[in-house]
């Protein structure tokens, strides 16, 4: 019973440690204070820029974004991959197309999506649901070519016809595989975004944030904003692990 | 092959007078042919399977027990040669399979229940007639079953006793095995083989199961279709004499020994056979 209850705390262990190193280090000064601020000023910044300060703003600035393009990613990328991945022939006809975009740095896309749309809000989400629609339609074209032969001809033995094998075995499932490319989609979208909204004439957002701090050389409110990146990074892909918990209950069984 | 000497062959059958109709053959198989890449599965195969019997297949491996049943199930297109249930194809008819591979071959995203009910569903059953006809099966086979699971909640045999009762809720003339008990340890399929003798005695269905296992296949046939390494003949088709329900005692039975000895012995043949 006891190591049950430890291991609910093991996790708790790498976070006392880091802190606790990090405190060490700059109570001890072993790296410039100006280049490592202590963690209490880093989570007083935090603290400061989430509680009404600019932080909290540009945080949802952020969200904004990213869960724009994640929508649109998953709305253009969901039915053409269940379309692409029920015939295996268009599949494979359009393979190598989707895996070299797929494999073509999208940060490489911002010029032509600056020239395509200007540098409004438009760009940063297009460029970042550009890159999370391969991403997500590849997992979801491969979830539905991966259905369990078995499973579809016991659906076609009961008499389903071709569409309702579609809906009925297929497009479930494909959803486990589905959550992985929705879950690697928003990752990818959220480093588009805050690259995005470091360098193409951002007003706002986290990228904005950390990269305004480092040219005031504001270096606790630096790593507030990381922190603060880290922390949606984390907070979106647990949102989607407990969506597809409660909603594919099934997966990995 | 041309479809008009096979009609008129299969008119002249169904107009042949028999001694009474249950004694018809409920499965005619004329002329089947089988090959992959190239081996020669089945050359002009015919066989008929007696109605309202267990005919358990039983062969030397690669031999085409399954790809069998799965031509008889319309999972696999034979080549050329015709089977027919009454006279009738296959899509006028209603009929169950089992797959051995139970874990794949139900859905995981619905409870067994919905699962059971699936079938009646793409029949066009209304909801609540589904709901009532699914709880008269369960009632029925007496099933200690939680049918408010998961698949994958349950236990493997308990997952093929759901596969079981997908089958059987089309109340099908004919029902179709695949080694259905093969991935189960011993102890669940000891008591598998008894839920389907059950089952076929409660409903009487033409059942015709594969199996890998002699004993199993002795155990629980009318009658034990021997198939010879391929191009497949019916090396014999031997009839089990014993009476249901067969129990533990069966298994010493002598008429019981003797029966499964002869099966061995066929079999033994067909496999030294080059």
């Amino acid at each position: 019973m006891t190591s049950e209850k430890l291991k609910g705390f093991l996790p708790v262990i790498g976070i006392v440690g880091l802190l606790a190193i990090w405190s060490v280090t700059t109570w001890r000064q072993w790296v410039d204070p100006v280049l490592l601020p202590s963690p209490l000023a880093t989570f007083k910044a935090l603290w400061a820029g989430m509680d009404g300060g600019a932080l909290g703003f540009d945080f949802i600035k952020t969200v904004y974004r990213t869960a724009a393009s994640t929508a649109i990613a998953a709305v253009i990328a969901i039915p053409l991959g269940i379309v692409l991945g029920s015939s295996e022939r268009v599949y494979r006809s359009l393979e190598f197309v989707i895996d070299f975009f797929r494999s073509t740095p999208a940060s490489a896309m911002f010029p032509l999506f600056l020239i395509l749309f200007g540098v409004g809000d438009e760009t940063k989400i297009s460029v970042a649901a550009f890159g999370a629609v391969l991403v997500i339609l590849f997992n979801v074209a491969y979830g539905v070519m991966n259905a369990r032969k078995t499973r579809l001809l016991a659906a076609k033995v009961m008499g389903a016809s071709r569409l309702r094998v579609l809906f009925d075995v297929m497009l479930l499932e494909s959803l486990p595989q589905t959550f992985v490319g929705l879950r690697n989609g928003v990752s990818l979208a959220l480093v588009i975004i805050v690259v995005a909204e470091m360098f193409i004439g951002s007003q706002d957002g986290l990228g904005h944030s950390v990269f305004e701090a480092q040219q005031l050389f504001d270096m606790p409110r630096m790593y507030a904003a990381i922190f603060a990146a880290g922390v949606l990074g984390y907070g979106l892909n647990l949102l989607f692990l407990l969506v597809e918990r409660r909603f594919v209950h099934w997966s990995g069984k | 092959m041309s479809a008009a000497p096979q009609a008129l062959r299969v008119a002249q059958l169904a107009a042949a007078p028999s001694p009474s109709p249950a004694r018809r053959p409920h499965v005619t198989i004329r002329g089947l042919c089988k090959r992959f890449d190239n081996a020669v599965i089945y050359d002009n195969f015919d066989l008929d399977i007696p109605r309202g019997e267990l005919i358990s297949v039983f062969g030397p491996n690669g031999c085409g027990k399954s790809t069998l049943i799965n031509m008889i199930a319309g999972l696999i297109p034979p080549d050329a040669g015709q089977i027919l249930f009454d006279g009738m194809r296959l899509d006028e008819i209603k009929f169950g399979y089992v797959f051995q591979n139970y874990r794949e071959a139900l859905f995981p995203w619905l409870r067994a229940f919905d699962n059971v009910a699936y079938p009646l569903k793409m029949m066009n059953v209304p909801a609540a007639e589904r709901r009532a006809r699914a709880e008269k099966l369960v009632a029925h086979l007496g099933v200690k079953l939680d049918l408010n699971l998961y698949p994958y909640q349950m236990s493997g045999g308990q997952q093929q006793l759901v596969s079981i009762m997908r089958a059987l809720i089309v109340e099908p003339e004919i029902l179709f095995l695949d080694e259905p008990f093969s991935a189960l340890d011993y102890e669940m399929t000891l008591f598998m083989r008894e839920q389907l003798q059950r089952i076929f005695m409660e409903t009487g269905t033409t059942t015709v199961l594969v199996s890998h296992d002699l004993e199993e296949a002795v155990f629980l046939a009318d009658r034990v279709l021997l198939l010879s390494r391929h191009p497949a003949r019916v090396a014999d088709f031997v009839p089990v004499a014993a009476a249901r329900p067969r129990t533990d005692a069966t298994l010493s039975d002598p008429e019981f020994v003797r029966t499964k000895a002869h099966c061995l012995e066929v079999f033994q043949r067909e496999v030294r056979r080059a």
